[in-house]
């Protein structure tokens, strides 16, 4: 990389990405890019009360219940980020 | 020989003359010329060049030194002491502090001594004096002494902090004239603790000249600190008794200031630490200044000098260039060889050895080491700077005393590795400082390579005295500040010895005038706080907040301020609770609520989280003994009011009542800054509290009315605004209790005069004319637009303007609108000033919100204006345009087209003017009459103005171009008909020269007439001129055509572009492909939606473009490309999109910028038109590339995929196969998305 280039807005852009969670770099492995898939996932699926709704009659529980279990699932996988 | 003749002749001649004259064994004067022989009346000096206003008037500015604009306050920056390093407290751990290292313990302790010595020395002071008054009453003679003159001396010569009285009194007290010490320093002065024992012990206090620290001092307080700083055993021998010598001043005579002696005294005041002349001027007094520094090493012998010194010197050497005696071959050359003889010098002649006369006759050298005559080398080039070795760059004189050893051609394999670090860092600091840029470059990022390398310690000892350095310049400081900003940040936690050390140097940025070092200032310490730490911090500066010096206490209490917005606020919260609580010093109360001040000035509305906190820590200050910690409680309780603004009252609940009640008992300063906590506090009420808390304020208000004191009247007008904007505050009473006496005592003359108080009364006047309406305060000033006074007419003339755009002009009724505008004629046509604005405006939004009703004075309006136009003056000219152009709207209401027909026609006989400020103004006018009466109107007709305005086209002028530019804008767009086609032509070739203007205003003026040419006489002729135009050299040229030709092709609609635009491609020119590309860009910016019908014509030539071998093409054609998605997004081009998708996603590995940015940028447009789903595909194969350089790109891409859209993804993530082995058991599927109902 040219000496100009240090400090132009691709690195910046890089640095800035890196600020937001669930972003990936270089070094991620396998596990971390799988437990990022699983919490958006999760989210994704108590964020859209429709997929929630499916969810529930598929395992025929309430939805309340999915989106709750659902919950309990991000917190655990919240938990394996920190380590 | 007739020669000799000749020559004895005149010899005899002369010699009469000079008997007649003056002698030259004695010491005579012409009288006639010098009248008397009063010697005293002699110009002793040579005034110093005032160089820098020649070259200013010539353009070349010389480079600011920062010490030429500091007043004396601020360069009391250079008596500070950049102190020895101290102890770290972290990196000892557990061991006890080497004794050598000073500790906080040591500190505190030498501060306290400073303090203790203080003391003494007032009771001493005191004592003395009462023995004095004593004798004095005893034996009425005693009078001789008391004929000292009483001077202030450096020291209080701006501490302006109300102790002004008292400290008079300290100065006039005549406890020192028993010591018969003229202009000594009063204890006041005594030197801070850091500098008396700062290990070099026994130097006693040193006197200015001193106090920049040379390497050779550093180097010497390095080297001895062990034997020194043992804590209790300071400042050797340093009695109380004994400071008087410390503080005299080493020339004997002290009636002028020491900056502008002359360079003979200065002979004697050698600027050598060690050479304090021991004069004994008191008796009893023995002198051992620097007795332990009188054998100067050499960098001791370059010395520190002072800026003045510097100049001298320059300036003297190059006279001294100029005056040197001739030589015998150079006067050889100079005259004939005949009729010439050489003779010998007369019996008679003395050479001058007096040294009044020696200093009457030429300008000698100072007697220093400092410089000495250069020898005779008639082949030296003097303008040009020795080159320096090794590739250095040049060095100013003032460099040589730090840099000066580079300069010596040691053998650098003779040093020891510790001297060649040193050199190594001074040769990088040189370059920094001096060098070209790409050398500053390099030398910057090796010095922060190897930081930790250097080591903290070398460093900042190279680096900091040279911030020290009394001649800096802004640059230079501001690229030694970057240094030490770059090196922080490599060195971390190293650097918590030298944290004062670098508090020293870069405090003073905090005050500086200059915004950006006040910047820079907070920057520094906000990394160096991360870098050390609280502790480290507040160890470092704790001793300086009850400092004896006012300066250090207010660099230290910004400091404080920037560290608590570094680490925040909670963090200082005790600390600062403990110093405003301080039982000790008031020094250190006043430091401390100040540290509150500036924190809320620094961060602002951030204060609110811990303004109940900060309010509580400092409320206790309003009832303090002192009255400067009283003012600075207030002061900081208004900072603290307006950075909460408009929240936080509740906790300023605990000082109302102290505020409301110290208003009665307070005058002068404390009462100003208790109305300006006050002005600060009102506005933050509810109403009803507003209301009654401003009527408890307002009589002491009004009372102030009346002060003399500048400073109060700014405040209390402040604070009336403030008051009175509030929303308990009822019109009514502001009518009748307040406007009386505040016109009586504000609007006058006087106030007009000064620019901060004709602001602060227009502004609270204008408030006030919010809640009372227009017609109470225009009613009270309307007469005085006829004042004779011109600056308060402006003023008159700016609240007036202010008022009626606020509120309208509803409320004036009919007599005050003739006395309205009988008032603003009077002024608009009395006015002589340069400032012309203010009448310009005011006229304009008075005419503005009367509208109709000033339909019976437009006659007379338009007859000023009209005589005006013909004015010699071409300021009246230009103004009389302006105002054209601001009420050509009202006239168009009142229906007076015929007089602005009239006026057209004025104005176009004008169109001749030469003045371009004043061209542009009627064209200005023009074109507002125009866009009020039409095309069709307009007289003269269109078919005649636009000719006319083809050649001012030419013209160079900004103002010009940018009002014709519209001008002819506007008629191509509204009155294109009018003009046959050649003559728009003739316009598209002027309007290509337009599109390199500077100005952007004009270029897009330009670029939108070519759109409405175009459109008036079709695109084809339009096109090929700007087509042809992207062949030019220029690059803002071709830029602004393709911008031209999109907005035409927009205009025209594409199809009647394409064809021809993209025909212009297959010239095998780069120039010209690359401006069709990027009008391409640009087009399908422009045209948005309308893109999905060109997108398969243009595809293949998108095609070649991101094939080109050319980095340009594929930028540009990638910016195509994103502009095309993101205009096609949704309307179903998928299929054209991933075809060009497949040819941008190999660019993505490119490194030049411009070119990796417009690849990334078309990524997203895609992730926009395809869907996140698809360019997830694309990125897959990468994430997870056995070559980093692959991966590090594909995440670069991943991630702005996964923020533009994280939730589309969900759907898109591939099927993860779950890791289940005996160790670890992790499910990576999603099973849920597998249900199916």
């Amino acid at each position: 990389m040219q000496a100009s280039d240090r400090f132009n807005i691709n690195s910046q852009l890089e640095h800035l990405q890196a600020k937001y969670v669930g972003t990936g770099h270089a070094d991620l492995n396998r596990f971390e890019w799988a437990v990022n898939i699983q919490r958006d996932s999760y989210a994704s699926y108590i964020g859209h009360y429709p997929m929630l709704a499916y969810f529930a009659v598929a395992e025929n529980e309430s939805i309340g219940r999915e989106r709750y279990n659902f919950m309990q699932v991000n917190n655990i996988l919240s938990f394996c980020l920190v380590f | 020989m007739d020669i000799d003749n000749e020559i004895a002749k005149t010899q005899e001649e002369r010699r009469r003359k000079e008997e007649e004259l003056a002698s030259l064994t004695s010491l005579t004067f012409d009288r006639d010329l010098y009248g008397g022989t009063d010697r005293d009346a002699y110009v002793t000096s040579i005034p110093m060049p005032r160089g820098e206003d020649d070259d200013n008037a010539l353009g070349f500015r010389k480079p600011a030194k920062i010490i030429d604009r500091e007043d004396e306050y601020r360069r009391r920056r250079l008596n500070q002491v950049i102190s020895p390093d101290r102890h770290d407290a972290f990196a000892a751990g557990e061991k006890t502090p080497d004794p050598s290292v000073r500790t906080y313990a040591d500190v505190m302790r030498e501060q306290a001594l400073a303090r203790e010595k203080e003391e003494t020395l007032r009771a001493i002071a005191k004592k003395k004096k009462e023995e004095e008054e004593a004798a004095k009453v005893e034996k009425e003679s005693g009078g001789a002494a008391a004929a000292v003159p009483k001077r202030r001396n450096r020291w209080d010569q701006s501490q302006d902090d109300g102790s002004a009285a008292a400290k008079k009194a300290k100065t006039t007290s005549d406890w020192d004239l028993p010591d018969a010490t003229p202009g000594i320093g009063r204890w006041d002065a005594t030197p801070t603790p850091g500098r008396v024992s700062d290990a070099t012990p026994s130097v006693g206090r040193r006197n200015r000249w001193d106090e920049t620290p040379t390497p050779g001092r550093l180097a010497d307080s390095d080297a001895t600190p062990a034997g020194g700083v043992t804590p209790g055993a300071t400042p050797a021998g340093v009695t109380w008794d004994a400071t008087p010598k410390g503080l005299v001043t080493p020339t004997p005579k002290r009636q002028r200031s020491r900056w502008d002696e002359t360079p003979a005294t200065m002979g004697s005041a050698t600027p050598m630490a060690g050479a304090t002349p021991a004069v004994p001027l008191t008796p009893g007094v023995t002198p051992f200044g620097g007795t332990d520094l009188q054998t100067p090493t050499p960098s001791n012998l370059r010395g520190p000098m002072t800026p003045e010194q510097y100049n001298l010197l320059r300036w003297e050497k190059d006279i001294e260039e100029r005056n040197r005696p001739l030589t015998d071959e150079e006067l050889d050359a100079m005259f004939p060889q005949e009729g010439y003889k050489i003779l010998e010098p007369p019996a008679s002649y003395v050479p001058i050895r007096t040294p009044a006369r020696k200093l009457l006759a030429t300008p000698t050298p100072m007697g220093t080491p400092l410089y000495a005559i250069p020898e005779e080398n008639r082949g030296q080039q003097f303008d040009v700077p020795k080159e320096a070795p090794g590739g250095l760059p040049f060095m100013k004189p003032e460099d040589y005393q730090y840099f000066g050893s580079l300069l010596n051609e040691e053998n650098e394999e003779e040093l020891t590795p510790e001297e060649q670090k040193e050199r190594k860092i001074m040769k990088l600091l040189l370059k920094v400082k001096n060098g070209t840029p790409p050398q500053r470059k390099t030398a910057l990022r090796q010095l922060t390579d190897k930081a930790r390398e250097f080591g903290a310690n070398a460093l900042f000892n190279r680096i900091l005295p040279l911030l020290m350095q009394p001649t800096l310049e802004d640059q230079e400081r501001h690229l030694l500040v970057k240094v030490i900003d770059r090196v922080l940040y490599k060195l971390d936690e190293l650097v918590r010895p030298y944290v004062h050390k670098i508090l020293v140097v870069i405090e003073p940025l905090l005050i500086d005038e200059d915004y950006y070092a006040r910047v820079e200032g907070r920057e520094i310490i906000s990394n160096l706080s991360k870098a050390a730490g609280l502790a480290t911090m507040i160890a470092a500066m704790r001793p300086d907040i009850d400092n004896i010096d006012e300066y250090v206490r207010n660099t230290t209490a910004r400091a404080f301020s920037v560290v608590a917005s570094a680490l925040g606020i909670p963090a200082l919260l005790p600390f600062l609770k403990a110093v405003c609580q301080s039982k000790k010093s008031w020094q250190a109360r006043h430091t401390g609520i100040k540290i509150v001040q500036q924190i809320a000035i620094l961060i602002g509305c951030a204060v609110l989280p811990h303004l109940k906190s900060l309010v509580e820590i400092i409320e206790h200050g309003l009832n303090d003994e002192n009255q400067k910690v009283r003012t600075i409680t207030a002061l900081s309780l208004a900072a603290l009011a307006e950075a909460a603004a408009p929240y936080g009252i509740e906790s300023f609940d605990s000082v109302l009542k102290p505020l409301w009640k110290g208003i009665r008992s307070h005058r002068g300063k404390v009462l100003a800054a208790f109305l300006k906590a006050i002005g600060f506090i009102i506005p933050l009420m509810d109403a009803i509290y507003a209301s009654y808390y401003t009527k408890e304020v307002m009589f002491i208000l009004i009372r102030e009315f009346q002060s003399p004191d500048e400073e109060m009247k700014k405040i209390v007008l402040k604070v009336v605004k403030q008051c009175v904007s509030t929303e308990g505050v009822e019109a009514e009473y502001i009518r009748n209790d307040i406007l009386p006496e505040f016109f009586r005592n504000f609007w006058v003359r006087r106030m007009a005069l000064d620019r901060r108080n004709y602001r602060q009364l227009v502004e609270t006047t204008v408030e006030m004319a919010n809640k009372v309406g227009v017609a109470d305060i225009v009613g009270r000033i309307v007469e005085d637009l006829k004042d004779e006074s011109e600056p308060y007419r402006r003023m008159v003339m700016e609240t007036i303007e202010k008022v009626v755009a606020n509120l309208g002009a509803s409320d004036i009724d009919a007599r005050l609108e003739e006395l309205l505008i009988d008032g603003i004629l009077y002024a608009f046509q009395e006015q002589t000033s340069d400032d012309a604005n203010v009448m310009l405006n005011g006229f304009g939004a008075v005419v503005n919100s009367l509208g109709q009703r000033v339909k019976p004075y437009l006659p007379q309006i338009c007859g000023t204006i009209k005589w005006r136009l013909n004015n010699k003056s071409a300021k009246v000219r230009q103004q009389a345009a302006d105002l054209i152009s601001r009420i050509a709207v009202v006239m168009k209401q009142c229906q007076e087209e015929q007089l602005m027909g009239h006026l057209g026609v004025v104005l176009y006989e004008y169109l001749g003017e030469e003045y371009p400020e004043v061209l542009g103004s009627i064209l200005g006018a023009l074109k507002a009459i125009v866009n009020v009466i039409g095309m069709t109107k307009m007289t003269p007709p269109i078919k005649d103005l636009l000719p006319r305005l083809t050649p001012i086209l030419k013209n160079r002028h900004e103002k010009v171009q940018e009002n014709c530019i519209d001008l002819v804008g506007r008629i191509a767009d509204r009155g294109a008909e009018f003009v046959p086609a050649r003559e728009w032509m003739r316009i598209c070739f002027e309007l290509l020269e337009m599109l390199k203007a500077h100005k952007k205003g004009i270029r897009r003026a330009t670029v939108n007439t070519f759109g409405y040419i175009a459109k008036a006489i079709g695109p084809q002729d339009v096109l090929a001129t700007l087509l042809n135009n992207l062949k030019v050299q220029e690059r803002q040229n071709r830029v602004c055509t393709t911008v031209a030709i999109a907005i035409v092709a927009e205009t025209c609609s594409p199809f009647t572009v394409l064809p021809a635009l993209m025909n212009e491609y297959r010239v095998p020119e780069l120039n010209v492909q690359n401006g069709v590309l990027k009008s391409l860009s640009f087009l399908f910016e422009y045209i948005g939606e309308m893109g999905k019908d060109y997108i398969y014509a243009v595809t293949p030539l998108l095609e070649d473009a991101l094939m080109d071998r050319d980095l340009v093409h594929r930028q540009t054609a990638a910016s195509a490309v994103k502009h095309m998605a993101l205009g096609v997004a949704g309307l179903g081009c998928e299929d054209a999109l991933v075809h060009l998708m497949n040819y941008v996603w190999p660019n993505i590995f490119e490194t030049s910028p411009h070119v990796i940015n417009a690849v990334m940028e078309a990524i997203e447009g895609m992730r926009v038109a395809l869907g996140a789903a698809i360019v997830l595909n694309y990125c897959l194969q990468g994430l997870f590339h056995p070559a980093r350089k692959v991966r590090e790109v594909y995440w670069k891409i991943y991630n702005s995929l996964y923020i533009g859209s994280q939730d589309a993804l969900v759907a898109a993530y591939p099927i993860l196969e779950d890791e289940q082995s005996s160790e670890q058991n992790n499910i990576y599927s999603r099973p849920e998305l597998m249900m199916f109902v």
